[in-house]
């Protein structure tokens, strides 16, 4: 046990000599001065953490990275992640050992509690994004989400990206008629029990489900946008419990069981375990038709009343290494060029943050022209985008959620 | 460094135990004192268990002294005028034979031979001479490339014994060497083995149950305690 | 030098370990000032307990754990005791072993699509029963975890199986066997009584790291087991991944009681194995002999096959998946089949494939030389390694590994190595020396020791016989762990992913990020993919051996896999 001893303070002499080696810092960059950003942001590496699972959007991360080296000489790799809370958790660590520069995490894709999170615990960097060249286009007046994430007001700590809108889809070979309210949804069951299911909360898309059927029957809307504690949150959820008390017997499984994610709800689709799924996307069921994980026959709707939309973002950590080629690369993210692209469902097909009548004309008939993919539906279809709630309610819905049906046995 | 009791007396050649005594657990397992002479053959007789082989242990270096195994030892080991302990194993120069013969199974049989040349032998050529010459003196030439593993018991004994003999020990030790071989081939492997070590002029101690081994040997016999 | 390996290896191991450590118990009583906590405080523990099913949560890890790990260790060692020394023991042994290089998750999808209600099974009997739609009934992700039970066990069996393998010829299994035949016994009744008793000590730590990763386990989990509630080790992944940061102060008590779990199910195998063992010498004098045992020797080849042919044919979806065009239930096989996905990984292969093998060669190599040294000293020095310092290898396998790895990015980001090969290669060497420890210790301390005895006495240094006699001797069980080790280390995705910043995209980490978009096609392709260098691993294992010592009837049942 000598040695051991020996050995351990051998270690901790070296971690001390250590800890207090200076990093390379990198001086934050002066976004008002942009040929100052430009010219900082040559040379250097952007470590780009970014949700992996979809090939095709780690193909257009990579046009992105090889367009963005060749005009501002920016390297741009992307970490590929199977969630968004790792990168999250490596900045904290970062913040925990006191590498408060020259972090590892360049940029996150990311936005609603993701970003709540990093702005509560001050880990990004910032304002920045209002102030890049391409931010001028942003839909700022007829997308208030692009500058609200989640009802969180961004403040330019990060850079719009995408649209996301909930739509439904179902195979049409299957079913003439879809139920288009939570009401109808109740009562399609009734007759088809079993043949629905959302995934099981706090993942994601599962909460999102419960929030669409929350801002339906909330009496008034407005009220979600208030942080919970700040109302009575009790009065408020009531008539989601009420409604989740019929519907939960009637899922798939009697509610026994839930898919664990939105790619297990297509899964479970091409399967006809069910017969109505949603996403978050209606470009996305159009790629995966395409990539032949659904039948070419499936169609998206949204419904009556309208479904929740929002905008996902790329933000950058307090300690980023290369702040400067981040915004240099988010920026090239918003610009008409690549938004075009990412709209395009030949490589992406997710909605654009850009507004149309900013954009010069040339852009706005080449966005006019996009064929948006058989399964999604152009902007007159998708009806009204409803706001999401404050993150509080999601916090508070997944909570009582996992209280009421979470345990089962 | 402590040599001194060595050097006041008159060198004797051969293998000395000086009132060499192992105890376990505070039990005598051993306790002698004699001198074997080149060539002279000593048996140690006594039941299984009663930790005979603990002495060939400590003579080659290889018992495990305090810590967790726990004998415990006192007296000292002389070859040839030279004190043994505190000397590692392979400095020893004492050569030992167990009832298995433990011809290494990833070696052939002329490897297992090399492997107990000294390397003062040098050169492949002169190296090969030798293990084939030992080969040969054992009834075995022709031997050299053959697999340990095809051959009979008698032939893997005798392979062991000459591997023994190869790296020049100026002791031998016996383990019960006989007891794994039937009855015919036990005589006529004992006969070689015994000719071979006073051949060489070995001070050989073997340990041994069988009243036969002791008899065969025609030496002393002794108790360990 | 040599007298340095157990301090060198504590001090690679220590630092991290004892990091990864402290990450987990600060948090877990209130302390993390980057989050805001910097009073100790018991509300995590409050918090956890009113976590709803907690006590379901518990008993899924802790019952399954030891379910799983019981009946892989009974079909293991029904299936020795019925078959060794047989022509089928031989050819089972070598359907079994590549099962090794198959990655947990893998498996647990192949499982998955095999017993789901979509699944093979379901679809060859479809048209039978006239299904068009997939039949209601609960086969994946039960409430009690059977299908978790099942995947876990199909995986441990090849495991087991090695262990006991590589343990056989020590215990002198052979003949120990043949004399309980010819005093009367049966087959397996005599294996039982003679052999297992000399075995069992020799397996024991395999059996334990088997407990420990079933009762913790994740990846396999998430596939197959329950999640209403799902076992602690899922949960505390959810709580850590939470987007609130506040929940990981939960997630820390949550690791620690799941270590608190783990400890009470080696606890409880220890006692069992007390009782067994009394219970044991009393049957083994009792003189029952046995001799009818032909169905318990049935049911055990029954067993080892029906595991191998699960995994098997898993596989085998995974392929058809990764070549798979639009596939609707019910059909057999999909309408149509296209190389399209596997063309684009194609291009991107070479580089992971050659940055993960650099990662697990040189971490797999360190982990062997060291445990080699450890063990080379102990037998020099007479003395077994300090047992307190084993216990802090092996700790990285008692907890939940997302727990550890906060404390550890703090570490290495601390020391200013994180994002470096040097801190990869020593993060993977934290979980891939426990495997190599204990799948070397036991052969290696087993060896007979007059072999070396004789070397010494014919006037080797303790150098030469080590490099002449005991690696060769060793050749087997060496390059069978390190067969293990670099599947261990490929298996690698969060210590890859986190201490490495993304530096390092390995098969495993790409594999991981891909399928968490769902795809069954990726998932297949990457399933396979993270076989290869297993493969190829186990695959040297059985040739180096087989071709070095060709001429040499001797080696050939040593610690043969």
């Amino acid at each position: 046990m000598r040695d051991f001893f020996a050995g351990l303070s051998i270690v901790t002499g070296l971690a001390m000599a250590m800890v207090s080696m200076p990093a390379k810092a990198d001086p934050a960059p002066d976004i008002g001065n942009w040929q100052s950003v430009l010219d900082q942001a040559r040379g250097q590496t952007v470590y780009f953490h970014a949700w992996g699972g979809e090939p095709r959007i780690n193909d257009y991360i990579a046009w992105a990275g090889a367009q963005v080296q060749e005009r501002y000489g920016v390297n741009v790799v992307q970490v590929k992640l199977s969630d968004t809370a790792d990168a999250v958790a490596k900045v904290l660590s970062e913040k925990t050992a006191g590498v408060d520069d020259g972090g590892a995490v360049d940029m996150i894709w990311l936005n609603g509690e993701n970003f709540a999170a990093m702005k509560r615990n001050d880990l990004l960097f910032g304002p920045w994004a209002e102030q890049t060249p391409n931010f001028a286009y942003v839909d700022v007046e007829g997308k208030p989400t692009v500058i609200n994430d989640f009802t969180v007001p961004t403040m330019g700590l990060e850079a719009p990206w995408g649209m996301a809108q909930v739509s439904f889809y179902y195979d049409t070979a299957r079913l003439d008629t879809v139920p288009k309210s939570a009401q109808a949804l109740l009562e399609w069951l009734v007759k088809h029990p079993g043949r629905f299911t959302y995934p099981q909360p706090p993942n994601y898309m599962g909460s999102t489900f419960l929030k669409q059927i929350l801002t339906e029957l909330v009496e008034d809307p407005k009220v979600l946008q208030q942080p919970a504690n700040e109302t009575d949150a009790k009065k408020v959820l009531a008539p989601l419990w009420g409604y989740l008390e019929d519907l939960q017997p009637l899922l798939w499984r009697n509610g026994q069981a839930y898919p664990q994610n939105g790619a297990s709800l297509r899964t479970m689709m091409a399967d006809n375990q069910i017969d109505i799924a949603f996403s978050f996307s209606s470009g996305e069921v159009s790629s995966a038709i395409e990539a032949m994980e659904l039948p070419d026959t499936v169609r998206s709707y949204v419904f009556d009343k309208g479904t929740l939309g929002n905008t996902n973002f790329v933000a950058i950590p307090y300690n980023a290494s290369a702040k400067a080629g981040a915004v240099v690369l988010a920026d090239f993210l918003m610009s008409p060029e690549a938004q075009l692209r990412k709209q395009d469902p030949q490589y992406w097909g997710a909605d654009t943050i850009l507004a149309m009548d900013k954009l010069p004309e040339d852009m706005q008939k080449a966005f006019a022209d996009l064929d948006l993919g058989i399964a999604s539906l152009s902007p007159s279809e998708r009806g009204t985008v409803l706001p999401e709630p404050h993150p509080s309610w999601m916090e508070l819905v997944e909570t009582e959620w996992q209280k009421r049906y979470g345990v089962v046995q | 460094m402590n040599s001194t009791s060595a050097s006041n007396n008159t060198p004797v050649t051969g293998l000395e135990l000086r009132r060499v005594s192992i105890r376990l657990n505070g039990r005598v397992l051993v306790d002698i004192d004699t001198i074997i002479t080149p060539g002279e053959i000593v048996t140690l007789m006594g039941p299984s268990g009663s930790g005979k082989s603990s002495l060939l242990a400590y003579i080659c270096g290889t018992l495990p002294v305090g810590g967790t195994a726990g004998f415990e030892v006192s007296g000292q080991v002389v070859l040839n005028g030279r004190r043994l302990d505190g000397l590692a194993p392979q400095d020893r120069h004492v050569g030992i034979l167990f009832q298995d013969d433990l011809l290494f199974p990833h070696l052939s049989v002329g490897g297992n031979l090399a492997f107990a040349l000294p390397s003062s032998v040098r050169g492949r050529l002169e190296r090969r001479t030798r293990v084939n010459e030992a080969l040969e003196s054992a009834g075995l030439g022709g031997f050299t490339d053959r697999d340990p593993a095809t051959l009979s018991g008698g032939q893997r004994a005798r392979v062991a014994l000459m591997r023994v003999l190869l790296s020049e020990p100026g002791a031998l030790l016996l383990d019960e060497p006989f007891s794994k071989l039937d009855t015919q081939l036990r005589d006529q492997i004992r006969t070689f083995v015994f000719e071979q070590a006073r051949l060489r002029g070995l001070p050989t101690l073997m340990v041994t149950h069988d009243p036969d081994d002791g008899a065969a040997a025609s030496g002393r016999i002794v108790n360990p305690v | 030098m040599l007298r340095l390996f157990p301090a060198f290896t504590l001090i690679l191991m220590i630092g991290p370990v004892c990091a990864g450590l402290i990450g987990t118990i600060l948090p877990a009583f209130g302390y993390l000032p980057a989050l805001g906590g910097d009073v100790i405080s018991i509300d995590p523990w409050r918090d956890l307990i009113n976590q709803p099913g907690l006590g379901i949560s518990i008993r899924l890890s802790l019952i399954n754990g030891l379910i799983a790990t019981l009946i892989s260790f009974l079909v293991v060692i029904l299936f020795c005791a019925a078959w060794q020394g047989t022509r089928i023991f031989g050819v089972m042994q070598r359907m079994l072993s590549p099962i090794l290089s198959v990655p947990h998750a893998a498996a647990a999808f192949g499982l998955a699509f095999l017993i789901a209600p979509t699944g093979w099974i379901v679809r060859a009997v479809a048209p039978l029963a006239g299904w068009e739609r997939p039949p209601d009934i609960v086969s994946l992700q039960d409430p009690l975890g059977i299908a978790l039970i099942a995947g876990l066990v199909a995986k441990e069996i090849p495991f087991l199986l090695l262990m006991t393998l590589a343990a056989l010829p020590q215990a002198d299994a052979d003949r120990t066997r043949q004399v309980a035949l010819t005093l009367g016994y049966g087959r397996v009744v005599g294996w039982l009584k003679a052999v297992l008793p000399r075995v069992y000590p020799q397996i024991r730590l395999p059996i334990l790291a088997v407990l420990a990763y079933s009762t913790s386990v994740v990846d396999v989990a998430m596939i197959l087991g329950p999640t209403t509630p799902a076992p602690m080790a899922v949960r505390i992944l959810g709580w850590l991944s939470d987007p609130d940061l506040s929940r990981r102060f939960l997630a820390s008590a949550g690791a620690m009681l799941q270590f608190v779990l783990v400890m009470i199910a080696m606890a409880i195998w220890w006692g069992g194995e007390k009782l067994v063992a009394w219970w044991g010498c009393a049957w083994a004098e009792g003189g029952m002999r046995g001799l009818r045992d032909d169905i318990v020797r049935s049911f055990a080849a029954g067993a080892a096959v029906l595991s191998a042919a699960a995994v098997f044919l898993g596989l085998a979806s995974l392929l058809v998946w990764s070549f798979a065009g639009y596939w609707s239930f019910p059909e057999f096989l999909p309408r149509s089949f296209s190389l399209r996905l596997w063309m684009r990984e194609y291009d991107m292969l070479g580089a992971t494939l050659w940055i993960t093998l650099l990662i697990a060669v040189l971490s797999v190599g360190v982990a062997i030389t060291l445990v080699l040294g450890c063990l080379e000293n102990e037998t020099r020095r007479f003395q077994k390694s300090g047992q307190g310092a084993i216990l802090l290898i092996y700790l990285p396998l008692l907890m939940p590994q997302i727990s550890f790895m906060f404390g550890l990015q703090v570490f290495f980001t601390g020391i200013g190595l994180e994002r470096t090969l040097i801190s990869v290669v020593i993060v993977h060497l934290i979980f891939v020396l426990p495997y190599i420890f204990l799948s070397l210790a036991d052969p290696f301390r087993a060896l007979d020791p007059r072999y070396l005895q004789t070397a010494l006495c014919l006037g080797a240094s303790p150098a030469r016989v080590f490099w002449l006699v005991r690696l060769p001797l060793l050749a087997c069980a060496v390059l069978t762990a390190f067969a293990v080790g670099i599947a261990v280390s490929v298996g690698q995705y969060l210590p890859t992913l986190l201490i490495g910043a993304g530096r390092f995209a390995t098969v495993t980490t790409e594999a991981v990020a891909l399928a968490s978009g769902g795809d069954r096609r990726m998932i297949g392709i990457y399933g396979l993919l993270q076989m290869i260098l297993p493969f190829a691993g186990f695959a040297l294992a059985l040739l180096i051996p087989a071709v070095l010592f060709r001429h040499r009837r001797g080696m050939g049942n040593r610690n043969r896999i």
